[in-house]
């Protein structure tokens, strides 16, 4: 990969809110590389405390589902009602379940 | 290949907008919706990159250090704004160095409120108060616009913004409270900013010619004279409570709309500065011209330095 000269490559960032949680994609921004890319990602998506650990990935590197298969990837789920612990007849009286 | 049919297409696709699905970047969304998103965003990109120099021009004299240190925050917030809109215009597939030359062609247009001077301390107030209230009334629906991304980034850009409005307010407080030449400068900031803050919601509605297409595709909430009418009765009422009057003879509450009857606009004005001819409209693209022009050997050279890195790694 070489960078060209009138865009520095896309980056997408996620913060970590705290402790314990996930880190969770906030936007992106263009920097020149990793380094440039978190401090940027510093000033612009935690100037209000919102995080306290950034991930950056180049934007290019992400592989993404096509919404075009949205149904043919996600609509089995849907059906298999059984998955569900509410599809369950529980007898009365039963607890701890 | 499959034939894809545009208007069943088309139809699915004002389907989800009428079920309040948002359309996130992937998704098939007609020519037109992606033209007039990526005019919108990038020319709300625009605004909010322009809209830091009449303020940048007071950073240096403000009159202490707190209102230094706000009116920074303040002026870095409008830059992260800039960034997270040309985030989201990206998402569309326009190139973001293309959408900013266009700015400095004169090609895209920016919030005409910016080419206004700000001639005393008084107007940072007068900004935040006005300037940010009028964009908070404008922004707020936007967080439900049905493009995924750009609503995202209103709903980070509104939380900042309430931040701006009250310490403007709170500029516009301690000088109408202070001296007689205090009061009157604030006065005289509500003067200057006060008919263009209501030209900010653009042409009224019987002159706008996007709105009706805009608010089918829920891009738009709001028409631009119900969001002015709605600025005009929250804010006037501010006015009065810091013991400043709005510069409109023709104020007056009205009880059968439940709203304050205004003034007429003066539409010739509006046009004026939107078509270059405001008293900073140069000013403003040639400052952002130069800043890119002489930011480029830092853009070149940090590439430059990747890619070192990068053949030495390799």
């Amino acid at each position: 990969m070489t960078i060209e000269k009138k865009n520095w490559p896309l980056w997408e960032v996620f913060i970590r809110g705290k402790q314990g949680l996930n880190h969770k994609h906030v936007g992106s921004l263009r920097a020149s590389d990793s380094v440039m890319a978190i401090k940027n990602a510093r000033d612009v998506y935690t100037r209000r405390a919102e995080g306290i650990s950034i991930w950056v990935v180049p934007s290019n590197m992400i592989s993404a589902s096509d919404p075009c298969d949205e149904e043919s990837l996600f609509e089995p789920s849907q059906s298999k009602v059984y998955r569900h612990p509410t599809f369950y007849d529980v007898p009365d009286g039963i607890s701890h379940m | 290949m499959e034939k894809v049919d545009n208007k069943d297409l088309e139809k699915k696709f004002q389907e989800k907008i009428d079920q309040d699905i948002k359309i996130e970047p992937n998704d098939w969304m007609p020519d037109n919706y992606r033209d007039t998103l990526i005019r919108q965003i990038s020319q709300h990109a625009h605004s909010e990159v322009v809209g830091m120099l009449p303020e940048g021009n007071w950073i240096t004299r403000a009159p202490n250090l707190r209102r230094k240190a706000v009116l920074l925050a303040k002026v870095q917030d409008e830059a992260g704004h800039g960034l997270y809109l040309y985030s989201a215009v990206e998402t569309l597939g326009a190139d973001r160095e293309d959408t900013i030359d266009d700015l400095h062609s004169g090609k895209a247009k920016y919030s005409s409120i910016f080419n206004y001077p700000t001639l005393t301390w008084a107007d940072m107030g007068a900004i935040g108060w006005l300037v940010d209230g009028a964009a908070i009334m404008n922004q707020v629906p936007l967080c439900r616009c049905s493009y995924g991304p750009y609503a995202r980034a209103m709903v980070r850009v509104c939380k900042e913004e309430s931040f701006h409005q009250r310490q403007g307010f709170e500029v516009m407080t301690k000088l109408a409270a202070g001296t007689p030449e205090q009061k009157e400068m604030a006065q005289d900031a509500l003067n200057r900013f006060w008919w263009p803050a209501l030209m900010m919601f653009g042409p009224n509605d019987a002159d706008s010619k996007h709105t009706e297409q805009s608010m089918k595709w829920k891009i738009k909430r709001h028409t631009n004279d119900e969001l002015r009418q709605q600025f005009v009765n929250v804010t006037v009422p501010q006015a009065e409570m810091i013991g400043l009057t709005v510069p409109d003879k023709d104020i007056k509450w009205n009880d059968s709309k439940n709203g304050y009857d205004f003034g007429a606009i003066n539409w010739d004005e509006f046009w004026q500065v939107v078509g270059g001819n405001g008293p900073c409209n140069q000013e403003r693209v040639e400052a952002r011209r130069k800043a890119k022009e002489n930011g480029s050997w830092v853009v070149e050279a940090a590439a430059a330095f990747a890619n070192k890195r990068m053949k030495k790694t390799a």
